[in-house]
C-alpha cells in the first residue's frame, strides 16, 4: 500500500488542505457554471425561473459535494472503488425494473430528492475502479490476456446495461472513456489494434445489417444516423434538429445577435435549447466571441486536469484524473460535435453549463475525485 | 521511501507518455472544434443569418374582402357574411392524423371532411393554412380555443363567405363563387397569389365568373414574426390590402323576382330590357337553382338531380342556349326584302297553304292558306308561304346582313358565362360548317326563322329593342362598377326608317288587331300597350306521312319534341320603353303560352309593380286577379326589406 509509504509531513491535512486545492481549476468550473446560469436566464426570456434558479441550487450542492470529496484522502476513495462500481450496476439493474420512461428510453430513478440517472454515476464508477484495479495489478502482468479480459469485463457490463436502456450515447461514453483508462494503464498497442480492426468491421456490419432481420440497431439510431449524415434531407423531421442548430450558429457571426436577442431560440426554433442545445444559444447570441471562450474554459480545464495528472506519481490518482478527464473531454467534444453537425444527436449535454441535476452533481463529484488526487498528492516536505 | 523501483518508474513513464498523447489528441480535437465554430459563425455567418430571418419571418395574405353586388335600386344580390372556420397548418402541426383525430371529438368533423382536408394539406405547401371545416358555431370556436394547447397548427379564423340572399331568383346572371380548382389555375394563369390559398373561392359562373378580377380586390400581405410552432409573435410590416369593386347591376330585384315566380316550373327563359339604354331590367332562366348551396359545396346527390333534370337547370338559357327563333324572325325576312326594294307594303302573294320549291313541298301553319297577303297581313296573322316566296326573291346573304344589322349571329359583351353568338347562317356559313352547297331550299326554311338560323332569348330582345326604337343598341348588366358608371353610345341602324315603322306598324296588328295572332294578349291601356310577334319553332321535322294522317298535337307528344314557344315585343307603341323576348322549351304554341307570359312581365315593367287589372281585357280579368294574388305569394319578402344603399 503505497499510500502507506507517505510521509505525513509531504502530505496536507486538517485546513491546510484547503490551500492545497485546485484553485484554478476551481475558478474555471465556478466559471463555467456562472455562463451557464446567464444563458439560462436568456433561453427563459430573461427569467431567473424555470431553469436558472433550480441549477444555481444544485451547483452550489454540486459545489459543497466536490469539497466534501476532494478534502476525503484519495486512498479512502481508492478503497471504496469495488463498492462504488457494485452499487452503480445494481442501480442500472434497478432501472432495467423500475425506472421511469423518459423520451423513449428509461434512463431515471427517482430517489425521491433527485432523479437519479445510474448511468451517470456508471461513468465515475468505472474510471475509479478501472485505476484500482490498474493500481493493484503488478506492471509486468498489465498486457497478459487473462488480466486484459477483467477490465473489458468490468466495462462490458455497464456499457451492455445502458445500451439496453437503450442510450447508444452514454454506452458509447463508457466504452471509450474506460478503453482510455486500459490504454494508459499501458496495455500493448496490438489489444488496441485488434479492437480498433474489431470496431471497423462491425460498423461495416452494421449498415449491411440495416432492413435485415437480424438488424443490430434500432429504426431511431439508424435514422439518427442518417440525418447526421445529411441533415438537409429532411429539414423539418429528423434532421430539424441539426438543420435548426446549424442556423443559430451560424447566424451568431463574431459578436452574436447579443446577449437575450437569439431568435431561434427565443422564438423556440430550438429544440431543448435549455439543456442539450444550449450551446447554440451561447453561439446564437454571443457570437464566436462566446463559444470559442466556452472552448477556452473547457480547454482550461482539461489542462489543469493533464497537468495535476501528469504529475502524480500514484498510479489510481494518475490513471483517475486522466480517466475522468477524458469523460469530461468526451461530454463537451460530443456536444459540440453534435450541435455544430460533425456526430450524430446523441444525448449528452454540454457539461457544467447544461439545464440538468444529474448530470451537474456527477460532474461535481468527478471533479471532486480530481481535487482530491490533486490535494493529498504527496509533495516535498514543506 | 520515495525511491521508486525501476518499473515503478518506467511505469509512471509510460502513463505520463501515454497521458501526454491522449491529451494531445483531447487538445487536437479542441482546436477542431474551434476550427469549426469559426467556419460555422464567421465565413458562413452571412448565409446562416439569412436563413435564420427566413426561418422566423413569415410573408402572409390578409384575404381581402370581395365585391359586393347590388341591383339598381341597391337592393344587395351577392354579398360577404362573417363566419368561422377552423384551419391547419401542416407544418406546425407535425401529426396530422393524430391532431385530426382530436379535432373531431371536439367539433363534428364527418370521415369525408378528414379525408378531403388530408388531401389539401398533402397538395399544399407545408406553411400554407387549409381549411378543415368552416360555417362553424361559436361554441365550436370556444371548444378549439381552450384545446389550443393539445392542437397544434389548428388556428379557429373569421372568414367572410359569399352569400346571395335571393338564392335561386339571380342564379344564372350572378352566378357564384366557389374553391380554386387546379383546372382554374390552369385556365385564368393568375399570378394573384390569392388564388394559391387552399379553398379560396372564385366566382364559377355568371358575373361572379367574368367580373372575377374586379370583384376580388387586392389582397393585403404582412410581414410576422413567427416561432417554430408557427405562432406568430410579432407583426413587422402590414400592406392592407383593397376591398373588391362594389358593382351595381341594371337588373331590378322587383321585376326579376316577378319573372321568375311567373315562369314557374316551366323551362323558359325571359330577357327585359330598356328599349333606349340597352339596360338589361330583368334576365331570368327557368328553372334555377339556390346558387348558395354551390358555395357551401353541393352534395354529390343534389349535383346529380340538377345534371339529370331534362329542364336543365343550371343552364343559363337565356345567353348560352340558341333557339330557332321562328316567326319571329319573320320581320329580318320583311325588313330584308324591304331594304332590297323587292315588295311595298301593297303587293300581295297567294297563299294556297304550300308551295313547291325544287321540288319539295313547304307548308304554311294554315293547311288551308291565307288567300292574298299584303305585308301587314304577313305579319300579323303570320303567313309563311308570303315568306317562302319573299326570301327567294331577296336571297339569304341579304337576309343574312339584316339579321346581323338586328343583333343576330353576335355575340354581345355581357357579364354572363357562355355567352352564345347563335347562328345566323349564309352560302359561306353552310360551306365551312357543314362543308355542303347553300340550296333554295335552306333560304326557304330560314326565312321563317327554322332551318340553320339560331338564336338566344338575349338577341331576340335586341332584335325587338332595335326593331322598336332603330338604334343600335347594345344590352348592358352592369351599371357602376364602385359608383363609377361606364359610358353608353347608340347610333342609328343602318335601315331605312320607313321600312321600320312599316314593321312596327305590321306588329301592332299582331297583338291589337282581331285578326292578329296574339291578339288575346293585348293590353287594353294605350300606354301600356304590348306590340310584338309570336313563334312557334319546330324542333322535329314532319314527315310526308305525318301530314297525311294528320300532324299530331303537341300535348300528344313527348315534351322533348313538343315545338318551342317564343315571343318577342316592346311597349308602348308611342315611346318604346320595354323589350321582352320570351321563350319557352318545348312549351307549344308562342302566340297561346308565350304571349300572356310577355304580357304580364311588359305590365309589370312598365307600371313597376303589380299592373292594374283594367290593363287587361275584361274576360282576362278573372284569371289575372287569381294569378296576381298567386304570383304575389310567391315573390319573396325580403325584397323591399333587404334594400340598402350601394
Amino acid at each position: 500500500m503505497s499510500y502507506l509509504e507517505y510521509r505525513v509531513k509531504t502530505i496536507p491535512v486538517g485546513w491546510r488542505k484547503i490551500l492545497f486545492m485546485n484553485w484554478g481549476l476551481t475558478a474555471l468550473i465556478i466559471g463555467a457554471a456562472f455562463s451557464g446560469f446567464a444563458m439560462l436566464i436568456s433561453v427563459a426570456g430573461g427569467n431567473i425561473e424555470p431553469w436558472a434558479l433550480s441549477q444555481m441550487q444544485r451547483f452550489s450542492i454540486g459545489l459543497l459535494t466536490m469539497f466534501i470529496i476532494a478534502m476525503t484522502p484519495i486512498w479512502i476513495w481508492r478503497n471504496v472503488s469495488v463498492p462504488i462500481y457494485m452499487l452503480s450496476i445494481v442501480l442500472l439493474l434497478l432501472v432495467e425494473f423500475l425506472g421511469s420512461t423518459g423520451m423513449g428510453a428509461k434512463r431515471w430513478i427517482n430517489l425521491g430528492f433527485i432523479n437519479l440517472q445510474p448511468s451517470e454515476v456508471a461513468k465515475i464508477a468505472l474510471i475509479m475502479l478501472l485505476a484500482a484495479y490498474y493500481d493493484w495489478l503488478p506492471a509486468d502482468k498489465v498486457s497478459k490476456p487473462i488480466w486484459v479480459i477483467v477490465p473489458i469485463a468490468f466495462i462490458s457490463l455497464p456499457v451492455l446495461l445502458v445500451l439496453q436502456q437503450p442510450d447508444l450515447g452514454t454506452s458509447l461514453l463508457l466504452l471509450l472513456s474506460g478503453a482510455t483508462v486500459i490504454f494508459l494503464a499501458g496495455v500493448h498497442w496490438v489489444y488496441f489494434g485488434t479492437v480498433i480492426a474489431f470496431t471497423v468491421g462491425f460498423v461495416i456490419a452494421l449498415f449491411k445489417s440495416r432492413g435485415t432481420e437480424w438488424q443490430l440497431f434500432q429504426d431511431y439510431q439508424f435514422s439518427r444516423i442518417d440525418t447526421f449524415l445529411n441533415p438537409d434531407s429532411d429539414p423539418l423531421g429528423a434532421g430539424y434538429h441539426i438543420s435548426q442548430s446549424k442556423i443559430a450558429l451560424g447566424s451568431g457571426g463574431w459578436t452574436g445577435r447579443g446577449y437575450m436577442e437569439g431568435t431561434q431560440s427565443r422564438l423556440n426554433f430550438l429544440p431543448e435549447k435549455h439543456t442539450d442545445f444550449i450551446f447554440t444559444t451561447i453561439a446564437e447570441e454571443l457570437g464566436f466571441i462566446g463559444t470559442i471562450s466556452i472552448l477556452a474554459i473547457y480547454v482550461g480545464i482539461m489542462i489543469f486536469c493533464l497537468h495535476s495528472a501528469l504529475r502524480h506519481r500514484e498510479r489510481f490518482s494518475s490513471l483517475l484524473t486522466l480517466g475522468l478527464t477524458m469523460t469530461f473531454f468526451l461530454f463537451f467534444a460530443v456536444n459540440m460535435s453534435m450541435v455544430m453537425g460533425l456526430a450524430p444527436v446523441v444525448g449528452v449535454p454540454l457539461p457544467l453549463i447544461s439545464y440538468g441535476g444529474s448530470a451537474m452533481l456527477v460532474l461535481m463529484g468527478a471533479f471532486g475525485l480530481i481535487q482530491s488526487a490533486h490535494v493529498h498528492r504527496p509533495r516535498g516536505s514543506t | 521511501m520515495w525511491q521508486k523501483s525501476n518499473i515503478v518508474s518506467y511505469r509512471h513513464f509510460r502513463t505520463a507518455r501515454r497521458g501526454l498523447l491522449v491529451g494531445g489528441i483531447q487538445l487536437g480535437f479542441c482546436g477542431l472544434l474551434a476550427w469549426r465554430m469559426h467556419h460555422l459563425q464567421v465565413e458562413k455567418a452571412e448565409s446562416f443569418r439569412l436563413v435564420a430571418d427566413e426561418n422566423r419571418i413569415n410573408l402572409r395574405l390578409i384575404p381581402n374582402q370581395r365585391g359586393e353586388i347590388y341591383d339598381r335600386n341597391g337592393v344587395k344580390l351577392a354579398g360577404n357574411e362573417a363566419s368561422y372556420s377552423v384551419t391547419m397548418v401542416a407544418e406546425d402541426a407535425g401529426d396530422i392524423d393524430l391532431i385530426l383525430e382530436r379535432l373531431s371529438k371536439l367539433i363534428n368533423l364527418s370521415p369525408e371532411d378528414i379525408e378531403r382536408s388530408k388531401a389539401e394539406l398533402e397538395q399544399s405547401a407545408k406553411f400554407l393554412p387549409v381549411t378543415i371545416l368552416d360555417r362553424l358555431e361559436r361554441d365550436d370556436i370556444e371548444k378549439i380555443a381552450f384545446n389550443a394547447p393539445m392542437l397544434p397548427g389548428i388556428n379557429p379564423e373569421i372568414a367572410f363567405s359569399r352569400t346571395y340572399p335571393l338564392g335561386e331568383i339571380f342564379a344564372h346572371v350572378v352566378g357564384y363563387v366557389g374553391p380554386v380548382s387546379t383546372r382554374d389555375l390552369e385556365l385564368r394563369k393568375d399570378p394573384d397569389p390569392l388564388l394559391r390559398i387552399p379553398r379560396f373561392q372564385i366566382g364559377k359562373v355568371g358575373i361572379e365568373r367574368e367580373l372575377e378580377t374586379t370583384l376580388r380586390g387586392k389582397a393585403g400581405t404582412k410581414k410576422v414574426e413567427v416561432n417554430a410552432l408557427g405562432r406568430v409573435m410579432r407583426e413587422i410590416e402590414r400592406k392592407e390590402g383593397s376591398k373588391g369593386a362594389n358593382l351595381k347591376l341594371t337588373l331590378d330585384t322587383n321585376l326579376q323576382a316577378y319573372v321568375r315566380a311567373r315562369l314557374g316550373n316551366e323551362s323558359a327563359s325571359v330577357v327585359v330590357m330598356d328599349c333606349n339604354s340597352g339596360e338589361i331590367l330583368a334576365i331570368c332562366s327557368s328553372p334555377a337553382y339556390d346558387p348558395n348551396k354551390f358555395v357551401r359545396g353541393i352534395s354529390f346527390n343534389d349535383y346529380g338531380i340538377l345534371r339529370d333534370d331534362n329542364h336543365r337547370p343550371l343552364a343559363s338559357k337565356t345567353v348560352q342556349d340558341a333557339y330557332p327563333p321562328g316567326s319571329t324572325f319573320k320581320m329580318v325576312t320583311i325588313l330584308a326584302a324591304l331594304e332590297a326594294g323587292i315588295i311595298n307594303h301593297r303587293e300581295k302573294i297567294r297563299c294556297n297553304g304550300h308551295v313547291e320549291v325544287s321540288n319539295r313541298k313547304f307548308h304554311c301553319w294554315k293547311r288551308d292558306g291565307h288567300g292574298n297577303v299584303d305585308l301587314i297581313k304577313s305579319l300579323r296573322e303570320s303567313c309563311d308561304v308570303y315568306y317562302y316566296e319573299l326570301a327567294q326573291q331577296v336571297g339569304i346573304e341579304k337576309i343574312a346582313e339584316v339579321a346581323r344589322i338586328l343583333g343576330l349571329g353576335q355575340s354581345f359583351d355581357i357579364e354572363m358565362s357562355a355567352v352564345t353568338s347563335g347562328i345566323v347562317p349564309d352560302k359561306l356559313w353552310k360551306l365551312s360548317a357543314r362543308s355542303r352547297e347553300w340550296v333554295v331550299g335552306d333560304t326557304v326554311n330560314s326565312s321563317i326563322g327554322q332551318g340553320y338560323v339560331l338564336a338566344s332569348p338575349l338577341q331576340l330582345a335586341v332584335m325587338i329593342a332595335r326593331i322598336a326604337t332603330g338604334n343600335e343598341i347594345l344590352p348592358r348588366l352592369i351599371e357602376s362598377i364602385n359608383g363609377v358608371k361606364a359610358d353608353e353610345e347608340t347610333s342609328k341602324l343602318k335601315l331605312n326608317k320607313n321600312n321600320l315603322n312599316l314593321v312596327r306598324k305590321a306588329l301592332f296588328e299582331v297583338t291589337n288587331d282581331k285578326r292578329g295572332t296574339a291578339y288575346d294578349s293585348r293590353v287594353l291601356n294605350k300606354k301600356s300597350q304590348i306590340i310584338g310577334k309570336s313563334g312557334t319553332s319546330q324542333v322535329r321535322n314532319i314527315s310526308a306521312v305525318e301530314r297525311t294522317l294528320g300532324v299530331l298535337e303537341n300535348k300528344d307528344l313527348p315534351w322533348e319534341q313538343r315545338d318551342h314557344a317564343l315571343f318577342v315585343n316592346y311597349a308602348p307603341y308611342d315611346d318604346p320603353k320595354i323589350a321582352v323576348s320570351v321563350v319557352v322549351e318545348h312549351g307549344g304554341s308562342g302566340s297561346t303560352v308565350a304571349a300572356p307570359i310577355a304580357r304580364d312581365i311588359t305590365l309589370q315593367a312598365i307600371y313597376q309593380g303589380t299592373p292594374p287589372i283594367t290593363a287587361y281585357p275584361v274576360e282576362d280579368r278573372a284569371k289575372i286577379y287569381n294569378q296576381q294574388r298567386e304570383l304575389k305569394k310567391l315573390m319573396p319578402r325580403t325584397t323591399k326589406s333587404s334594400k340598402v344603399q350601394a
